[in-house]
Order: C-alpha cells, then structure tokens, then sequence
C-alpha cells in the first residue's frame, strides 16, 4: 500500500443528515431525499444533476438498492453503486467516492448512507435463523463476548460501561438530530434489564432509521464550494477471521480495528493517537464497544480504559472528545448511515459548526466502525487543510 | 453366542413436579422426566447411544434400529440422523421402527434377528419416546420422556438371549391418529384387563414354556405397564413377586412408552450379576417377552452414564408453562416454526459438520478449525486438511454471555465460545447450565439438540454443556 496516495487529494464540501430515530412517517426516499438535498445546500450546489458525476450508497439491509436511491434524487445516466460491509456500510461508500475522486475519474461525487430498520416490526434487530450455527445468539450476544475474560483480567465492571453510555447519553442532548435526548445515570444503566450479559438496555445502540450524504470534491475545486472545506487524510478498511472460530483470538479487543488503524494512521502520518487526534466518534453499538476501541485504537495502553473513562479524558471537555453527538447509543443506529453521519458531525466539528458540543480547535478528527461479528472496520481521518 | 454386549440410557435432566400441573407449587412429590425444549425422541435416543457407545468403535456399528412412536418426522428416517449424528460408517442399515408402544422391543428384535441371521455382526438399538397427552388430563400425569440404547453382537456379550416369545393382538387401548399430537385411551380397567394383563401374560408364559423356565430361574423382571397397580398385578400375576420386579419409576420418570420397558431392562442390567437371568417384557398391540442371562462381560464393561446416573441428575422446572411452551401447547405471539425454513442443499452440503460435528485439521501447520476451512485459517494452506469428529471430545468455555433477547423458550440463553480440545474453536449454545454455573475456563462436552423448529422442521446441530462425570455418583 502507498499510505501517500490518496492523502488530501479529496475535500468534503458539503454535509447532510436526517433526524435519526423512529422515522415512522418518513419513508427512505424521505430520508435520502433530507440528507442529500442538505448536502447539496451546505455545498452550495443548485444543479445536482449536473455537478453529481457518480453516486456511491451504503445500505446495510436496502429494500430495492442503488435504484432506491437513483430514483429518490433522478439521478439517472450517471454510475450508482451500493456497498455493503456490515456496520462499516457507510464508511466503506464513503471510501469509494474518496477513491473515486482522487484518481481523478470524477470532480464531484455524492456519498449517501441509509437504513429503514424500523419498518420490519421488531424493537432490535431480529433473528433470521437460517441456518442451525450461523447465529447462537444476538449481535448482543456476539459483542458481549469480550467481556468475561476483559473483566477478570483487567478488573473492569458493569459501571465502567455504565459511565460511556451515561457520556454518549449527555452527548446526544446537544446534537439537534439525535434520537435520544435524556441525560440518565450510572445508577439508570446498572438497573435496566439485561439484554445480554454484561449489556443491559442503556449499553444498547438505539436502533434507528435515518440518513446521511456526503459532497465530494476534488481539492483543486474545494474553494469553488466553499472556504472552509476539510480534507480526506485516511481512509481504511480491514477484515479480521471470525473471533468466534479464530483459533488465536484472545478476547481482550477486537482484531478489525488494530488491523484498521495500522492503515489508517500509515496514510495519515499519525504516531501517538491521542495527542494527535482532537475529535472522534467510534463504533458505541455496546458500551463494551467503545471501550474496547479506546484501547484498539491506541487512544489508551491495553487494560487502562477504565481509568481514563472514570477521569473523563474521552468526555466533551476533556483530553480527545469521543462521540460528541450522542454516537449509536444517543444519536441512533442505522447501520447504513452511522459510518456517513459520524464524518458529518467530524465535517461540524472541523468546521466549528457543532454549537453546544463544539470541541475547541478541532483540527484532525477520526471516525470508527466496526461490525459483523464482528469481522470488518471501516476508518476515516479527516483535517482542516 | 448373540445377545447385547453394551448399554446405555437417557433422562432429560428437566423434571416436572406433577403438583405443578394442577396448579400447586412445590417440589418433592411425585414429578416425571420431560424432554427440555431442545430435545426430542430423536436427540435422547443419540444420548442414549453415545453412552452406549463408549469405549467402543463406532466403526464396527453395521445396523442402526429405532424404536419410537414419536420420531420427528412421519415420512423421513429418524435412524439415518442417528447415524449420521454418531458419525457411523456410511453402509449401516437403518430402519425405524414405530406406530406402537412395543416399538423399542421391535427394534431389539431386529437387531438380534439381524445377527442371528449374519447381516450385521453389530447392530446398534435405540428406543426413545417423547409422547404428549392432552394439557392436564390424566394420562399427561403418567406419560414421561426417555430413552435406552443397546448393541447387539455374537462376540462379547454381557447379556446372551435365551430366547424370545410374540404375541399380536387387536385391540383399540391406546392410539393417536395423524395429525393428533395427543395420546389416548380407552376406559382404564377395560385396557388393563384385556390388554395389557392378559396380553403380557400370554407372552410371559409362552415364553416360558418355550425356553422350559420358570419365574424362579429369573433374578428380576423388566416389565412395561401403563400404571403402579397394573405393574405389580401383572408381574404377580405371571408369578414375580416384588422382590424380582424391577421398580417402574412411575413418580420419578413416567411412562416413558416405546423406551419404557428398554429403560427398565438397562436399569436391571446396571445391577446384574455374572450369571443371572432377567427377564424383558414389552407390551403394545401385543407383547414380547425375552429370557436374557448376564455373562461374566458384565463386570468389565466401562462406566457409562445410564438410569441409576440420570436418575440422580435432576433440575425441577418451576411452572408448567415451561412445560407447555416448547410443546407449542401454550399460544406464543412469535412461532418460529413460521419462519423460513432451513435450505436442504445448504444442509446437505454442512451435514458433516452440523450432524457429526467434524471439523478439520491442517495437515500442513497442525492447527484445527470448525467449520472446515478450505483455506488453513493459520499457515493459510489451500486444502490439505483431514477431517475429524469433534462431538466426543471435552471443550472449555473461552468466553460466554446470558442473551435474554435471543427467541427462546426459556431465557435467558446462555451462549459461548467453546475450546474444543484439540484446537478449533466454535460458538454455541449451552444447554442444561444454570447461568451461575457460568464463567471462562468451565469444562466442557457436547450434545445433540434440536437448535430450532424453523419451517416447521426439527433442526438439529450440537450444543455444549458442563462436563458431568461419568462415573459421577448419583446426588
């Protein structure tokens, strides 16, 4: 890999997002039609059919594909593509229309990421047994995994994961799209029912639907959109075996996202990651998620997470602000968009647009996911030129 | 010399207090064995045979016969997901047998027939029974779940037959149509009179006067009866007193039908001496009788779990609901079995895998992997791999959790990632575990269960539970 190749070459001029949530009365053309056409706005752009050259989506469970989003904006004789990488769906489209624009195909390009989970009837994600082994329990069940053995050999508990969610509770009642907007408690963390062990509700992602679109340009016409656009320094997508058959895992992090971060901090040019990053929003689909990920991600030595959430250094004040909308667990979860939304609120945050949860001179800001079983990380760093 | 040369039986660990059917709590009375909601006729008869196979080649298995009224499918053989679980040779003969309560003694009779006449040296007998009655009628109160497996051999025998008697007879005492899950009878003393007493009797005698015994001769007596009193009448009747009568466990077990009087057979076996006789009688639109006499094999056969171990291991349920949910006897907003079925050609390709849990080993860097990998997941070897069977191997548990959003009829789920010995690893379901028995490291073995009824199908894959001592004494 050439870590040089695409650094900077590509500018983001234009950011939307849907309100997350129970959209009960939006279909995803709604949503699709909100975010991209916010985008279009923030870009200054009032001709998409001619400025839009090619269309990159991310759904992770799409009803009708790329034609769902072709036919909600008409944009027609132009390549549409839709990609599907787990929960790094929308991160992983991102990444095309990146590549897409720094190879110098295209000029401008849009990124739209959605999902419409809640017209399937179920209060988190369902079961479809398919099989007979594919599926032993829930995604719960699948991200708990680490925390036997990450609790007995470093000490952690129940609480510490409370704090995080009771951080991206706080967090998401600043960000004006969240689904979620009720500060709680450590206490109101510990006594909700469990969901799977150690997860009880408040640990859960909330489940949502929502969209989020992304403009694209190349970095010679950044200043023909607007002044303070923010560059693509990195961005990374790493597979990991199954850590449910992995015959060498060991449970104490997930493999995806060092695998991720090696790349991403190559391309980026960064060595100490927490001195180095001002802003970022992980992958918070279970508390135990984003603690792990601290920790994966080198934000923090291997076993000291918790140490550094009871001190705060990932709080909205504190040393490297992490998911300062709320994350999955505030702002909602539609697989499909989290990867999108999480660059727009970075694009904010970058910007010194992100009002009440402005972290101050944000400079380099990375986003996170990871997903399956999880086997994929998608990764993206992003800088004010 | 032909007659049975090992044993071994099956008692779902689940009991429920009968008290609990009328309504009143409590534990202590009387209770019977009931199949957990991951169990049917077809996965206690696997159980039953995997410790009938112990210490002993499964290579060398020729014929698998399976006795039941309750095989999980009416048109599909239940004895070939036997031996496909227990992972046997590909040429065994499978057959069922069914559609009566003398099915298990019908099976037996195969499998000595099989020998006698020379198509199988070794020939492997499963009875097993999982029938339902109707929500607090009398007769749910009597009817239990279980299972006995016997191999049949000319070499080796711990029990050579002595020789068997048949009876058939027309009468309608118990039945249950197509389509009715319920059992049914007729009016108690009418079945008991004409069917059961007289009919058991005729086979007992005949029996007797064709091998020139007599009840004397005999130590003790297995004997199927639908209830305690007709149990002691009949054996009385056929001249054995309580002493020789092998206890029926009626209160303890129920009824266990077409693997009642199979499971009361290995029960006189665990205690049989070198030389003793026993006796077998069955009944079911006709009976069976057979004189069976204990050899010196007896004493060396290895530990295996049996009646005396199960009935020593037990774990109450607390209300009958948990009895009539998995029995889909009790309205659920959510019925799995309406969901897309499982594909056969899917299952057809991982059958190896999924029914006789077989994973691979590297032959290259060593390393074992479930499923089987095309590509080494360590030296990353393209297709050098032998397979290998892992369902009689012990395991450990890596990692867990308790998922209580997972559809199940009892949550919450307990599911983990479990070292298999060996090497490979997989991610399964846990069954008969308390959830505080839970935590990294716990010994580990595996067992057969119905993981779900999708498409309205019993599918079958392996689970893993807490390694129980074989020879472990009963509580």
């Amino acid at each position: 890999m050439n870590p040089d190749a695409i650094r900077d070459k590509t500018a983001i001029v234009g950011v939307g997002c849907c309100k997350f949530g129970e959209n009960w009365t939006q279909s995803p053309e709604d949503m699709i039609v909100e975010a991209a056409y916010e985008a279009y706005a923030d870009a200054g752009i009032d001709d998409p059919q001619r400025r839009i050259e090619a269309v990159f989506c991310g759904a992770a469970y799409p009803s009708r594909g790329t034609a769902e989003v072709a036919e909600s904006l008409k944009l027609f004789d132009r390549p549409v593509s839709l990609v599907q990488n787990y929960c790094a769906t929308g991160t992983d489209a991102f990444r095309y229309g990146v590549f897409s624009v720094a190879c110098g195909l295209y000029d401008t390009v849009l990124v739209v990421g959605f999902d419409k989970p809640k017209d399937r009837g179920v209060s988190g994600p369902s079961v479809m047994m398919s099989g007979v082994r594919e599926l032993p329990a829930t995604p719960a069940g699948w991200f708990a995994l680490c925390a036997a053995r990450y609790f007995e050999k470093y000490g952690a508990t129940r609480e510490d994961l409370a704090r995080i969610a009771v951080k991206n509770h706080h967090n998401g009642t600043l960000a004006p799209k969240s689904m979620l907007k009720r500060e709680i408690t450590v206490d109101d963390v510990l006594k909700a029912r469990i969901i799977s062990w150690p997860f009880g509700l408040y640990d859960c992602a909330a489940q949502s639907d929502g969209a989020a679109a992304v403009v694209l340009t190349r970095r010679e016409l950044a200043k023909t959109f607007r002044d303070d656009f923010v560059l693509v320094r990195a961005v990374a997508i790493a597979l990991a075996p199954n850590p449910q058959s992995d015959p060498s895992f060991d449970f104490l992090g997930w493999k995806p996202t060092v695998y991720a971060a090696r790349q991403a901090y190559a391309m980026a040019g960064i060595a100490d990651p927490r001195g180095e990053i001002d802003v970022a929003q992980v992958h918070d689909c279970f508390t135990l998620t984003e603690l792990l990920t601290y920790e994966d991600l080198g934000f923090c030595d291997k076993g000291a997470a918790k140490e550094h959430v009871a001190a705060g250094t990932f709080a909205l004040n504190g040393e490297l602000p992490v998911n300062t909308d709320g994350g999955l667990k505030s702002f909602g979860h539609p697989t499909g968009a989290t990867g999108v939304r999480m660059i727009y609120e970075n694009v904010l945050q970058l910007q010194g647009r992100a009002g009440l949860r402005q972290v101050k001179d944000a400079g380099v800001a990375l986003s996170h996911n990871i997903g399956g079983a999880p086997q994929t990380c998608g990764m993206t760093i992003l800088a004010r030129p | 010399m032909i007659g049975i040369t090992s044993y071994g039986a099956y008692v779902p660990v689940t009991r429920l207090p009968l008290a609990l059917i009328g309504g009143s709590r409590g534990e202590g009375g009387p209770e019977k064995a009931v199949a957990s909601y991951d169990e049917d006729a077809l996965t206690m008869g696997v159980s039953a045979a995997v410790e009938c196979l112990r210490g002993f080649d499964r290579a060398a298995v020729d014929a698998v016969f399976v006795g039941s009224t309750t095989l999980p499918y009416q048109e599909k053989l239940a004895a070939s997901i036997v031996a496909k679980a227990l992972d046997l040779r590909r040429d065994v003969a499978t057959a069922d047998y069914g559609g009566s309560l003398r099915a298990g003694a019908s099976a037996l009779r195969g499998a000595l027939d099989a020998v006698t006449a020379g198509t199988a040296r070794c020939a492997l007998v499963v009875a097993s029974d999982c029938r339902m009655a109707a929500p607090r009628s009398a007769l749910e109160r009597n009817i239990g779940d279980g299972a006995a497996a016997f191999l049949v051999g000319d070499t080796r025998c711990i029990l050579s037959c002595e020789g068997l008697h048949a009876v058939s007879d027309e009468i309608l005492d118990v039945w249950r149509t197509a389509g009715d899950p319920f059992v049914h009878t007729w009016e108690e003393r009418f079945v008991v009179e004409h069917g059961h007493r007289s009919v058991l009797l005729e086979a007992v005698r005949g029996l007797l006067q064709k091998t020139g015994l007599a009840p004397g001769d005999f130590a003790r007596a297995a004997f199927y009866a639908p209830d305690p009193a007709s149990h002691q009448a009949a054996a009385r009747a056929a001249g054995f007193g309580a002493e020789r009568l092998q206890p029926a466990l009626f209160g303890r077990l129920g009824n266990t039908g077409a693997a009642f009087a199979p499971m009361l057979l290995v029960a006189a076996l665990e205690e049989a001496r070198p030389g003793e006789r026993l006796l077998f009688a069955s009944y079911g639109d006709g009976a069976e009788a057979s004189a069976w006499r204990a050899t010196a094999e007896i004493e060396k056969l290895g530990p295996r779990r049996a009646m005396n171990w199960h009935l020593g291991h037990r774990r109450a349920i607390r209300d009958y609901a948990t009895y009539l949910r998995p029995r889909h006897l009790e309205a659920a907003e959510h019925d799995v079995r309406q969901a897309p079925g499982i594909s056969a050609t899917v299952h057809f390709r991982e059958r190896d895998h999924d029914l006789s849990f077989r994973g691979a080993r590297c032959r290259r860097c060593g390393t074992e992997q479930f499923p089987p990998q095309r590509v080494c997941y360590s030296c990353h070897t393209r297709d050098d791999f032998e397979s290998l069977r892992f369902s009689d191997r012990p395991g450990r548990l890596l990692s867990w959790t308790l998922d209580y959003f997972f559809p199940t009829p009892e949550p919450p789920l307990a599911a983990g990632v479990v070292q298999i010995e060996g090497g490979a690893r997989a991610y399964l379901q846990l069954t008969d575990v308390a959830s505080d028995e839970l935590r990294c490291e716990l010994p580990l073995e595996f067992v057969f269960r119905r993981i779900h009824e999708v498409g309205g199908k019993p599918n079958y894959f392996w689970k893993a539970t807490p390694l129980r001592n074989t020879r472990l004494e009963p509580q």
